[in-house]
């Protein structure tokens, strides 16, 4: 049994819809699994079906096959089990900074002040003393997505669920925020699957790297990534890098070619 | 063919355009600027347009350029509004008009909405009602009048459900509007925190369509004032309405034109009224 020890395991899980064409499998059975306080990425070309495993594991779509395991429980259509942050930043315009970052807790029923409290020091901490009263739209790109990382992150839950986080920024802030990310990551002690479609990004910031391809979306090829914490920019140019990303580049870029060579020999 | 030519000639700058028009034959033009005069200047031009027209209407009607039968003249007009608000019924029309335009627009406006929200709860239910909204929303409520006086009788409630009915519908199809607008992205976070549906429609639906329903207060002050007038028209003992219909009747044109003149000025509060309402609710939503 894989699953047993590990803080999250996608068992076997596979997606299909019922289209007026047909049936569409967007997962095949893929299964992942996850030890505690890992940091684990997915890779692959848009409709890898990333964000479908990322629903099905926090509950908001039911697999047609397959389990979400959670600390050893089955937790597959359960909602509240994980921190999940989509691709916007979905700050709500009508609450100041702290109280878009406590709404997780006042959800799960903590008192408006004791989440209050609790939130205050952390926002000072990671960035955003000075702007909790301040309302989303003041803030800058950066700035929103730092909000909408702190509402995910305490909302307390051991797993957390990022889906391109960082898509929507420029060059120079995505850098920042990278390592702002990593910081809070040693902090705070989380397992985290991250999204991306940036391979560079993936690699620096991830133990284990998983590659997806499409039609069914599947996972291609696990590359575990052994370069030692913390991370220097610097380690972007090193040797085992490059190899990792020239991997990871092969094979993203290699599945279309290669079935259109199949397409042509047939 | 030089290399200047042809740069010349990929820009679009024919060299015969600019040979046929040299810059110094056209016209030197610059940009029109309009001086704001001062705000006492335009308040003085205000007032020498009223009085100058109350002027002509008094001259016209004492000269007998217009018949004063019907136009009535500012001076009888000024007498009956003294009679009106002395001896006459001014105050409980006043009163009784305005109860009925307010509560019809308190009633109308909060069950409209809470109606367009409710179609949040389920999409079966709100496929299955919203051909019906649509039907009200074409009927003219006003036809319906009659009819609506002679269920509540002719006192104050049957004003209040013509004003009612009138402001009902808008607000529910824009209350309906906020909850189509809503970001499904915005539910699937608050499930993802492992929200109930009570705790989505509290801190997600009900601020987010806020925006919406503040948005549709002042055209339903004006609309339950409508209402209100109409239900008055159609059979009262009391209100301005009655009042201008039965001056009508009476050929006291004087009396209309007083009594139109109070309902103008009555709108104008209610409408600044909820006008403050309204920057005050936005500032407490900040969307």
């Amino acid at each position: 049994m894989p699953c047993s020890a590990p803080k999250l395991c996608v068992d076997d899980v596979s997606m299909t819809f019922k289209t007026p064409g047909g049936v569409f499998h967007a997962l095949a059975p893929v299964t992942l699994a996850i030890p505690q306080g890992r940091f684990v990425s997915l890779i692959g070309p848009s409709g890898c079906g990333k964000s479908t495993i990322f629903n099905i594991i926090a509950g908001l779509l039911e697999p047609t096959g397959g389990r979400v395991i959670i600390d050893g429980l089955d937790s597959t259509g359960t909602i509240g089990r994980v921190g999940y942050m989509l691709q916007k930043d979905l700050l709500l315009p009508w609450r100041s900074v702290l109280d878009n970052v406590i709404l997780g807790m006042e959800i799960q029923g903590v008192p408006l002040k004791a989440a209050r409290e609790r939130a205050l020091p952390l926002l000072h901490r990671y960035g955003l003393g000075g702007f909790e009263y301040l309302y989303p739209n003041a803030l800058s790109g950066g700035m929103r997505q730092r909000a909408a990382l702190l509402r995910t992150l305490l909302f307390d839950t051991d797993v957390i669920l990022l889906d391109e986080p960082f898509g929507a920024l420029d060059a120079q802030t995505k850098l920042a925020m990278q390592e702002w990310l990593m910081q809070l990551w040693s902090d705070f002690g989380k397992t985290v699957l991250f999204v991306t479609h940036d391979v560079e990004e993936a690699i620096y910031l991830s133990d284990e790297v998983h590659v997806m391809g499409t039609r069914p979306g599947r996972i291609i090829e696990t590359i575990a990534v052994a370069l030692p914490r913390p991370r220097a920019r610097m380690s972007a140019l090193s040797q085992e890098f490059l190899a990792i990303k020239e991997r990871c580049l092969a094979l993203l870029t290699v599945s279309p070619a290669a079935s259109e060579t199949m397409n042509r020999a047939a | 063919m030089t290399v200047q030519d042809t740069i010349g000639a990929a820009l679009g700058l024919a060299s015969a355009k600019s040979e046929a028009a040299p810059a110094a034959a056209r016209p030197v033009r610059r940009l029109p600027v309009q001086r704001d005069w001062p705000t006492w200047a335009l308040l003085v031009a205000q007032a020498v347009i009223l009085v100058g027209g109350l002027s002509l209407w008094e001259i016209a009607a004492r000269a007998g350029w217009i018949d004063a039968f019907f136009w009535s003249q500012p001076s009888a007009i000024a007498n009956t509004m003294a009679i009106f608000f002395t001896t006459g019924d001014a105050w409980t029309d006043i009163s009784f008009t305005f109860r009925s335009t307010i509560l019809g627009f308190l009633l109308g406006t909060t069950a409209g909405s809470l109606l367009g929200l409710s179609f949040w709860w389920s999409r079966n239910y709100a496929a299955i009602v919203q051909p019906y909204i649509i039907c009200l929303e074409s009927i003219p409520k006003l036809a319906l009048a009659p009819l609506i006086v002679l269920v509540f009788g002719i006192g104050l409630p049957s004003k209040i459900a013509v004003a009612t009915a009138l402001t009902l519908v808008v607000s529910t199809l824009t209350a309906y509007a906020g909850v189509k607008a809503l970001d499904p992205d915005g539910e699937k976070l608050f499930y993802s925190l492992g929200a109930t549906r009570l705790q989505v429609f509290r801190k997600l639906v009900v601020p987010f369509c806020l925006p919406w329903i503040i948005s549709v207060l002042r055209v339903n002050i004006g609309l339950a004032l409508t209402g209100a007038i109409v239900g008055e028209f159609i059979a009262s003992q009391h209100g301005l309405g009655r009042a201008i219909l039965y001056a009508g009747q009476t050929y006291d044109i004087a009396l209309v034109w007083v009594a139109v003149l109070v309902l103008s000025t009555l709108a104008v509060i209610m409408y600044a009224a909820v006008s403050w309402l309204e920057s005050v609710l936005r500032k407490g939503v900040r969307q």
